[in-house]
């Protein structure tokens, strides 16, 4: 996992707006813009320079340096991140989850309560399709405080999960037709998911730099496709912020290409759970710097 | 290899389903109405359908309520494939036997899930 951007190639041709642009985003949510979405920033961004009437990005970009009105920046933030995501992404993975984890999980905590966060959860896909899993083997959860906490840096992207609403190109991409007929209904050319599904998930802007949302520890931490685009040091950082929201013994989700090998020492590859990752007992550890393997 | 049988009238469509397939390593035949595609299963059991819904001949319907009346060594998983989007037609289809449905329009994605979803890919 190298960070696309870091190293620039023939970015001398990037305009300065550009740079101060993804400069920005970088910033603000540590995703690093590879120099191919750096020349498409312009087109990102059209629809929010229409918005406000401007006419290209060094006027965007003097009046985000002026003005301290913070919904032109969330407005541009929003534009540059890439919040692709579907519902049950990786398949396996959530095969996986329900036949083994989740079970292993419920055999396990003699509490009786389950605490979840999905962190980057993007539209919300991730997290509805959790919810799906568990209410799937709702005779195993019986009895059980189910929480799961989906966060994002995006305004948008957690307003349209708290919509519930999804349209028909998302439903159709990774949901199961009888999921679709159990979980969601109609609503104009658009579905909406069912409010037993919405209540099971509290969605919150959040930001994986400086996580306010989360508190105490999760049993199970979804964080997939957020850090490819991060720096190895943004990436060391919020993996010890995950830890600190964790036990030993609690799972990690990280996306399919992704691993946490030379990036921390608090979680290790399940032996039991293909795909997921256990956090270690030597929580000494967490805060030191990892040498950087390949 | 896996096979799949794509039943359509619009010569377009069967063209799109097919170029998509076969980017996911699936051999691909056609048929243009239900008759067809009932005759070409009895001759070879395909993988899966890709079925449309109104077709002149016989429809995507008479063709899944034929198919589940004729005995046969296995079954094919049957997706339906239409421009019908209304959940009145996607529950006819699913109490029908179908085991997916694709609203048209569709794209590579779609159909790649849909195909993991019914165990084919
Ligand atoms: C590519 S999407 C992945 C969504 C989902 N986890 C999945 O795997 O399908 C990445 C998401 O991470 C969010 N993100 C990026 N940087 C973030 C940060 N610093 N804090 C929280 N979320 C962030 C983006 O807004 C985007 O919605
Ligand atoms: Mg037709």
């Amino acid at each position: 996992m190298s960070a696309p951007g870091a190293t620039p190639g023939n970015s001398a041709a990037f305009t300065g707006a550009m740079r101060i642009l993804a400069g920005l985003l970088e910033a603000r949510t540590g995703q690093i813009l590879s120099e191919s979405r750096i020349w498409r920033i312009e087109t990102a961004l059209k629809p929010v320079l229409r918005m406000n009437g401007m006419a290209n990005l060094e006027e965007l970009v003097s009046q985000l340096l002026a003005s301290t009105e913070s919904n032109l920046t969330d407005d541009v933030i929003n534009a540059l991140l890439n919040n692709e995501t579907s519902f049950f992404r990786d398949l396996q993975t959530f095969d996986m989850l329900y036949r083994d984890l989740l079970p292993q999980l419920s055999s396990s905590k003699q509490d009786k309560v389950l605490r979840i966060w999905c962190a980057g959860c993007s539209t919300g896909q991730e997290a509805y399709s959790l919810a799906m899993q568990l209410r799937k083997d709702a005779g195993r959860w019986q009895g059980w405080r189910i929480q799961i906490l989906a966060t994002d840096i995006s305004t948008a992207a957690i307003s349209r999960a708290q919509s519930g609403l999804f349209s028909q190109i998302d439903v159709q991409r990774g949901l199961a037709i009888n999921d679709l007929l159990r979980w969601f209904e109609p609503v104009g050319d658009d579905w909406k998911v069912s409010d037993e599904l919405r209540r099971m998930i509290e969605f919150r802007v959040d930001n994986l730099l400086e996580p306010k949302a989360s508190s105490g520890d999760y049993d199970l931490i979804l964080c997939r496709n957020v850090m490819l685009y991060f720096s190895l040091e943004r990436r060391q950082k919020v993996f010890s912020r995950l830890a600190e929201h964790s036990r030993q013994g609690s799972y990690l989700i990280l996306g399919a290409g992704e691993t946490v090998i030379g990036q921390t020492d608090a979680f290790a590859a399940s032996r039991s759970f293909r795909g997921s990752y256990e956090r270690s007992a030597k929580t000494e550890k967490i805060n030191q710097p990892v040498r950087k393997t390949a | 290899m896996k096979n799949c049988l794509v039943v359509d009238d619009s010569k377009v469509i069967r063209k799109v389903a097919r170029h998509i397939l076969e980017s996911l390593d699936i051999k691909v035949t056609e048929a243009c109405d239900g008759r067809d595609a009932l005759n070409q299963c009895e001759a070879a059991i395909p993988d899966v359908v890709l079925l449309d819904w109104n077709m002149p001949v016989m429809s995507g319907m008479e063709f899944l309520q034929e198919l589940s009346r004729t005995k046969m060594d296995a079954r094919p998983k049957v997706i339906f494939c239409t421009t019908e989007n209304g959940i009145g037609h996607i529950k006819a289809a699913v109490e029908a036997g179908a085991d997916e449905y694709v609203m048209k329009p569709f794209d590579r994605d779609t159909l790649e899930s849909k195909l993991q979803i019914v165990g084919v890919i």
